[in-house]
């Protein structure tokens, strides 16, 4: 019922999100106007109504402004090296199938520096879920031209444009394998939240990119405003196409943006296909750890 | 703790160095193994991706080393003993995750079949030059363990007490072994399980409320909890309090880094381990490790035979190094002579702890084989001619 949803207790005595944050951590680092922010509370409200016990949600970060996500999180958490967070991930997914393992990290940490262990995560279908915070630049380092900057805008390093061809984000992890694929928006919190709880419940690699406004080193060096101005720019550009071609999703600067979830089928995923392999050719020969047995031969 | 029987092969065989070590690890309790293929090294993981479906392990050749250095600290935190295995140019490619392991206290161990040098080198042939680089090679201030086996019987030993010292310590450890230990056939024995020792890392079971991850007691080593546990612990690369958080400030950095250089260095001597024959009365000490120890035994015993008072020091963990010995050794004799297959790297320390007390000879050698013992034999000849 909206009337519902809209009542709003007085004297409410926190944040109904604080308990999944690390308060003896605040305030953050995001400047003012930063999406980050943002996502983090769709990742929590989608947390909240997953059903899932938060003592087996682990979030792994790597390096840069989004790579900070994990320690903000009240949940097992790893802040691991730049681009490297996959990895880690898949170290510890394959330690322990029990965890639903997040990966929460940047543009340039996951397809830059980071971009061999997306392909190849996506490849296996390993067993995680990647949400990717893409605000177009290297926020923390100062503004530096990232692979997901678009051909014409300016960065620290590219002052006098950028003319190196972009990537199209959902077409690269659906031609690698990913099973589920979709692109938001900091300003559609509500489709985000439902589809990071979607991302969350499926099995394999699935894979959310969100685009985030760095007013401070992406939108000022580009004369695009402030967040609140980009915010804007997303409500007033964005076409929500569900099922659309990833191909067709390429981002320009300033044009368009196709948001939606574009990808969502099945195929056996790391661990699947690991333990059916390992099953069918050795029977009760096979001898899986404990903890995938209690996975996967309950 | 003993071996859990179900990975142990106890029995005599006729194997390489390189499949003792993968007998090694799975004794000890790994069971998560990441790597990328790379001579001479392959046949670790090749024998742990035949041997783990049928002993609860998960072996993944990952896209590169940079990978496999970082999945098995996440397999760690998972609750996993872990390993990794390398040569030069993956070694190379593992240096920044070394640093974190250290920085994270991650325990873990990385096998290096070292082969020669610099960039590809001789990839199928023996050198140990990356002695170094095992101790320095990341980026900062930290502390490591390095061994250095000489047989394929060490190959299984020393992964197992590998395993031990990474537990015990949470640090890093080494296996640096080379091309020709790793591809050296021979007699390995394995007990029975029962007959071998296994440590496991300190578990923290208390209560969940102001769990500090990063507190160490007397020992200075933190207890550990993996993920999963209900602890919700915060791990970071960044310099962090007890926590576990991120604290950007210099008495945090200061009280960090001291701790993780103080657990290995006020602990050397429980780490450290060496052998020595006919040292005492000995004019001059053949300071060896690893396959150079094999080479230089006819030098030393044919120097002996011309009447000359040679005794032989080789080292078995490389780093920490055995500094008061070298500094007691190199009070009374006259001269130490190391030879090794790098163009002169651990006579660097030797020197260093030597002070100018003796003559310190180094006997170098660009790798793609073994020193010839009569060069050897020279140098020790020459080290005190003239004193």
């Amino acid at each position: 019922m909206p009337e519902e949803l809209y009542e709003i207790e007085a004297n409410i005595p926190a944040n109904p999100i604080e308990e999944y944050l690390r308060m003896d951590r605040m305030p953050h680092i995001w400047c003012p106007g930063c999406g980050i922010g943002t996502t983090v509370n769709c990742f929590v409200r989608a947390l909240q109504t997953s059903g899932l016990d938060l003592d087996k949600v682990a979030v792994v970060s790597g390096i840069g402004c989004t790579g900070r996500v994990a320690g903000y999180m009240n949940l097992d958490s790893f802040h691991t090296t730049h681009g490297r967070a996959i990895p880690f991930a898949t170290g510890l997914k394959l330690a322990n199938p029990e965890l639903k393992v997040v990966v929460y990290s940047g543009d340039g940490d996951l397809t830059a520096i980071g971009g061999n262990h997306f392909i190849h995560a996506a490849r296996r279908n390993m067993d995680i879920t990647v949400i990717l915070i893409n605000n177009m630049i290297y926020g923390m380092t100062g503004g530096q031209v990232a692979p997901t900057t678009p051909v014409g805008a300016t960065a620290s390093t590219t002052p006098h444009g950028n003319f190196e061809e972009t990537f199209n984000l959902p077409f690269l992890a659906e031609s690698c394998g990913a099973v589920y694929v979709a692109r938001w928006t900091a300003h559609h919190v509500r489709h985000l939240t439902k589809s990071i709880k979607e991302a969350l419940a499926k099995k394999g690699f699935s894979f959310i990119e969100i685009l985030a406004p760095c007013p401070t080193l992406y939108s000022r060096r580009n004369k695009l405003g402030d967040g609140l101005d980009q915010m804007e720019f997303y409500r007033d550009h964005s076409q929500i196409k569900n099922g659309a071609d990833t191909k067709s999703v390429a981002i320009d600067f300033q044009g368009d943006i196709v948001v939606g979830k574009f990808v969502d089928k099945e195929r056996p995923t790391y661990l699947e296909a690991m333990n059916n392999h390992y099953q069918k050719k050795y029977g009760d020969r096979y001898v899986p750890s404990e903890e995938m047995r209690k996975v996967f031969h309950a | 703790m003993h071996a859990d029987p179900i990975g142990v092969l106890t029995g005599a065989h006729f194997i390489d160095g390189d499949h003792a070590c993968s007998e090694g690890a799975i004794a000890a309790g790994c069971r998560f193994v990441a790597g990328y293929p790379i001579t001479p090294s392959t046949e670790v993981v090749e024998r742990i991706a035949d041997r783990f479906p049928f002993v609860g392990g998960v072996f993944i050749q990952m896209e590169d080393e940079i990978a496999s250095s970082i999945a098995i600290q996440g397999a760690v935190w998972g609750g996993k003993k872990a390993m990794t295995v390398t040569s030069g140019p993956g070694f190379s490619l593992m240096m920044e995750h070394i640093g974190f392991a250290a920085m994270t206290e991650t325990p873990c161990v990385f096998v290096d079949v070292q082969r020669a040098g610099p960039s590809t080198g001789l990839p199928t042939m023996p050198a140990q030059g990356d002695m170094m680089q095992a101790r320095w090679g990341s980026h900062g201030d930290y502390q490591i363990i390095a061994i250095a086996p000489n047989s394929p019987q060490e190959c299984f030993d020393l992964t197992i007490h590998a395993f031990n010292l990474s537990e015990r310590y949470r640090v890093p450890v080494m296996m640096m072994m080379d091309e020709c230990v790793g591809h050296m056939i021979e007699r390995v024995v394995i007990p029975e399980a029962e007959k071998i020792e296994v440590h496991n890392r300190k578990v923290y079971e208390g209560p969940k409320e102001n769990y500090l991850a990063f507190e160490a007691g007397r020992d200075l080593v933190p207890t550990m909890v993996k993920a999963g546990d209900g602890y919700k612990i915060h791990v970071t690369g960044l310099t962090h309090d007890e926590k576990g958080y991120p604290n950007m400030s210099v008495a945090t950095q200061a009280k960090l880094v001291q701790r993780l250089m103080d657990k290995i260095r006020l602990n050397a001597d429980d780490i450290i381990k060496y052998e020595e024959e006919n040292v005492e009365g000995a004019d001059i000490v053949v300071v060896t490790f690893g396959i150079t120890s094999r080479t230089a035994i006819p030098a030393i015993e044919q120097a002996r035979a011309k009447g000359l008072k040679v005794g032989h020091l080789r080292l078995i963990v490389c780093w920490p190094f055995p500094e008061k010995r070298i500094r007691e050794l190199a009070g009374r004799v006259k001269a130490i002579v190391m030879p090794e297959l790098n163009m002169g790297q651990m006579v660097y320390e030797v020197e260093r702890c030597a002070a100018g007390k003796c003559n310190v000879v180094s006997v170098p050698h660009a790798g793609g084989t073994v020193h010839q013992p009569k060069d050897i034999l020279a140098a020790i000849e020459k080290s005190i001619r003239g004193k």
